[in-house]
């Protein structure tokens, strides 16, 4: 008997393809915004979540903006398909931060919009802003991949992120902030999500020092680039012994040497956790781009919803949201009021441990604008 | 075992706790994935990779129990032609769950702006179904769409079935694989002129024209490590690209904001003037007698938040164009760098040229010079201001700092050949 050939699909008899590049930007517009591209006049915020976009052509567009998880599966995306084809013509966009938005050209089609995409996905509407009126929605989180799927983390991504938005959720579909607040979260200090210049920031640290497995090493690592992925020099070659050997009082378990080399893992259930960062920002409005700072260097990995973690930034939002002026962001709050004050009024401790020891970034750095913010 | 719809799912006691609460959660999404494509499978559909959700569920169970990864380092995969865009990642539960054993990662460039049709993302839902794990992320950090796990040998096909997207599944047209590793990683842009009136400069045409012109240095890892370009339409950087981009275009202007009097008087009758604006201007520079906003313009500092609150009468200056920001990157190794300063002001008209031309050289110095995994940034604190000033071929500026030196420590090379 002749074995019966497996059938191949189309996908693997064609001719690879490469460097074609993305769809143009063009063909996926919604034909209003196509019409009105780069003629717009002036926008303003209808409700939580609603902006009203007014060209000079008269025309009108109300970009609905709703929540997602970030992971989506297919079917909740032909879903959202499904609802775009019936509410905005077949035309949808995502935002940097994982909402979704709509666009509507009547306006009284946005109250079933919002019931629709409610019963149907369970994604709220807001996360916007009124400027004029200094009213603010909480934006969504922006993260990482954690345990989902990434090698690295030292803590979940999409876990936390979940529990803390469950809890601040109020502060997504309504506007109850004075100023704009961005949430981010990364699972490591490689920080895929780049947190470092966020309002309020959560990352994964760990707190002990990798376990070298000379054997791991000697197989899977290459030792000239795991020593110079060490920022603190606490990494050595031994050459004789075809490994690595490690000064523990130099390390500050940043884990970059376990992304080079899987012969070093760095994970610690019990010692990995979250540390939160505050007062970053990159807008220039007002007061110049910041990174943030850490006000708690370690709190428990506690899954599944790090009740810790979430009312600590709970804490430090709702604290900055009764407390700062209009237009205050957290960064210009403290900065008004003081670092003492901010832990006084948090209720976070200030330790030795909030006090800056890593000698790697240069002094000059301090002098660099950091800014498009200048006179000509 | 939980059954739904007739499909058998892992038990899952502490995901099952981030189903509860009002935000959607990404464990229904997970659940969802494993249910439908089953039962598309039991329909008749063809599905390359059954059970993958599945497998995830259980070993992400495992992880939030154990509270750590179960994933490995990436081994080496890749489809013809390019050296990125496709992460290999395996799990450490083989023998336990080896639907999940290769769960590799595949980066699609998005179009510019995250515009899509929906005819498009259900041809990449189709194909995704087919050839993957029906997860995915909308988006990933540096804004490519994630398709979330797939085995090595599905790689090809998948590549394959985007790349002719258009004629196999009906999309108006194929999508091109995103970067990873040490490349030019995918360039992205906020809405710009498309929805927003504040964009000084068309991010999006920008963005599009550097993914097409450096389509090998997107798609061929050759650099000391990766390199990100990020298009702002103005200084509210919505794209964070001041703290997430070695080379950010942040919009701006060089002249006076325009004012409509008559729309601020309307503002008047709604909002304090000069509580919300004149107050809050960082250099002092606008005043409000009741009548008239006047702006010092030869003491503003275009920092947006004036005309964040009176979108309707003030609009930023004619003589548009952008300011370069360099170095932005987060802490690995020598810290979190916000960019700083290296060219001032580049007219609109000249931008995407001017910025190539800069680019360009930047790599060639940085490809020369930079060691492993050493970032642009890195690289300028390490050989000095001075030298990547001639790289570019830009004069100082006051402008490219807060302040000058505050030590007479100086390097007087010419006199010390």
């Amino acid at each position: 008997m002749v074995a019966q050939e497996v059938e191949k699909e189309p996908e693997e008899t064609v001719q690879p393809k490469t460097d074609f590049g993305p769809p143009h930007y063009e063909i996926m517009m919604h034909p209003i915004i196509k019409k009105n591209y780069g003629k717009w006049k002036y926008h303003e915020a209808v409700r939580p979540g609603v902006i009203k976009r007014v060209a000079e052509s008269g025309d009108v567009l109300y970009v609905v903006r709703f929540g997602s998880p970030r992971l989506l599966s297919i079917y909740t995306i032909r879903d959202i398909c499904d609802i775009a084809d019936k509410y905005s013509d077949g035309y949808l966009r995502f935002t940097s931060r994982h909402n979704v938005e709509f666009f509507l050209t009547d306006p009284d089609k946005i109250e079933p919009l919002i019931q629709e995409v409610q019963e149907k996905l369970g994604f709220p509407c807001g996360g916007t802003r009124d400027t004029t009126n200094a009213r603010y929605c909480l934006s969504n989180i922006i993260h990482t991949q954690g345990w989902v799927h990434c090698h690295t983390p030292a803590t979940d991504a999409s876990g936390i992120v979940k529990s803390v938005m469950d809890e601040l959720y109020d502060y997504f579909v309504d506007y109850k902030l004075p100023a704009q607040c961005r949430i981010s979260l990364a699972c490591c200090a490689n920080m895929c999500g780049a947190v470092h210049a966020s309002d309020i920031s959560m990352v994964g640290v760990h707190r002990k020092v990798p376990k070298i497995d000379d054997d791991a090493v000697r197989r899977t690592c290459e030792i000239p680039s795991t020593v110079a992925a060490c920022p603190t020099g606490a990494l050595k070659p031994d050459m004789k012994r075809k490994t690595v050997v490690l000064d523990k009082d130099k390390c500050m378990y940043c884990g970059n040497c376990y992304t080079m080399c899987p012969g070093m893992p760095i994970f610690d259930p019990e010692n990995d956790g979250v540390a939160i960062l505050v007062a970053g920002k990159v807008s220039d409005a007002r007061y110049p781009p910041q990174l943030s700072k850490v006000v708690v260097p370690w709190l428990p990995n506690n899954p599944p919803r790090w009740p810790e973690v979430v009312q600590t930034v709970k804490k430090i939002l709702e604290t900055w949201a009764t407390h700062a002026e209009k237009y205050e962001r957290i960064a210009e709050w403290i900065h008004r009021i003081g670092w003492e004050k901010f832990f006084e009024l948090t209720g976070l401790d200030f330790t030795e441990k909030l006090i800056d020891d890593y000698r790697r970034t240069p002094y000059i750095y301090a002098s660099y604008r950091t800014s498009a913010a200048f006179r000509w | 075992m939980p059954v739904v719809d007739g499909v058998e799912l892992p038990e899952t006691p502490l995901l099952d706790e981030l189903e509860k609460g009002p935000w959607p959660s990404f464990v229904k999404e997970i659940k969802r994935a494993a249910i439908e494509q089953e039962k598309a499978m039991k329909a008749g559909k063809k599905i390359k990779l059954p059970g993958s959700a599945k497998g995830l569920l259980k070993v992400l169970e495992l992880a939030y129990k154990e509270k750590r990864t179960h994933w490995k380092h990436g081994g080496i995969v890749s489809v013809i032609g390019y050296g990125g865009g496709v992460i290999g990642r395996y799990c450490d539960l083989e023998d336990k769950v080896p639907e999940v054993w290769h769960f590799h990662t595949i980066r699609v460039n998005m179009p510019a702006g995250w515009f899509y049709t929906t005819k498009a993302l259900r041809a990449l839902c189709d194909a995704w179904e087919k050839w993957g794990s029906g997860l995915t992320n909308f988006h990933g950090s540096t804004g490519d769409i994630i398709l979330l796990g797939t085995r090595t040998e599905h790689l090809q096909p998948m590549a394959n079935a985007l790349a002719y997207l258009d004629k196999f599944y009906g999309s108006p047209a194929p999508f091109d694989i995103g970067g990873s590793g040490s490349d030019l990683r995918t360039p992205s842009c906020c809405m710009g002129p498309s929805l927003c009136e504040f964009a000084c400069y068309d991010t999006l045409k920008a963005c599009y024209e550097f993914t097409m012109r450096y389509q090998n240095e997107l798609h061929r890892p050759m650099w000391p490590y990766k390199f990100k370009i990020k298009c702002a339409g103005c200084p509210n950087d919505c794209i964070a690209s001041k703290a997430r981009a070695d080379f950010a275009i942040i919009g701006t202007w060089k002249d006076e904001i325009q004012i409509d009097q008559e729309a601020v008087r309307e503002y008047a009758k709604v909002i304090d003037i000069e509580e919300h604006v004149v107050k809050k201007c960082p250099t002092k520079a606008i005043s409000w007698d009741g009548k008239e906003l006047k702006i010092d313009n030869k003491n503003c500092i275009r920092c947006m938040h004036c005309i964040n609150v009176m979108p309707k009468a003030l609009k930023p200056g004619k003589e548009r164009g952008a300011t370069i920001l360099i170095g932005g990157k987060a802490p690995f190794v020598d810290g979190a760098i916000i960019g700083w300063v290296a060219v001032p002001f580049i007219p609109e008209n000249e931008l995407i040229e001017k910025c190539c031309e800069i680019l360009e050289a930047i790599w060639e110095w940085w490809d020369e010079e930079g060691k492993f995994r050493e970032r642009v940034g890195e690289l300028i604190w390490r050989k000095g201001m001075d030298e990547f000033l001639k790289v570019i071929g830009q004069k100082a500026d006051v402008r490219m700092v807060y302040a000058p030196r505050n030590n007479p420590f100086i390097f007087w090379r010419e006199l010390n050949p």
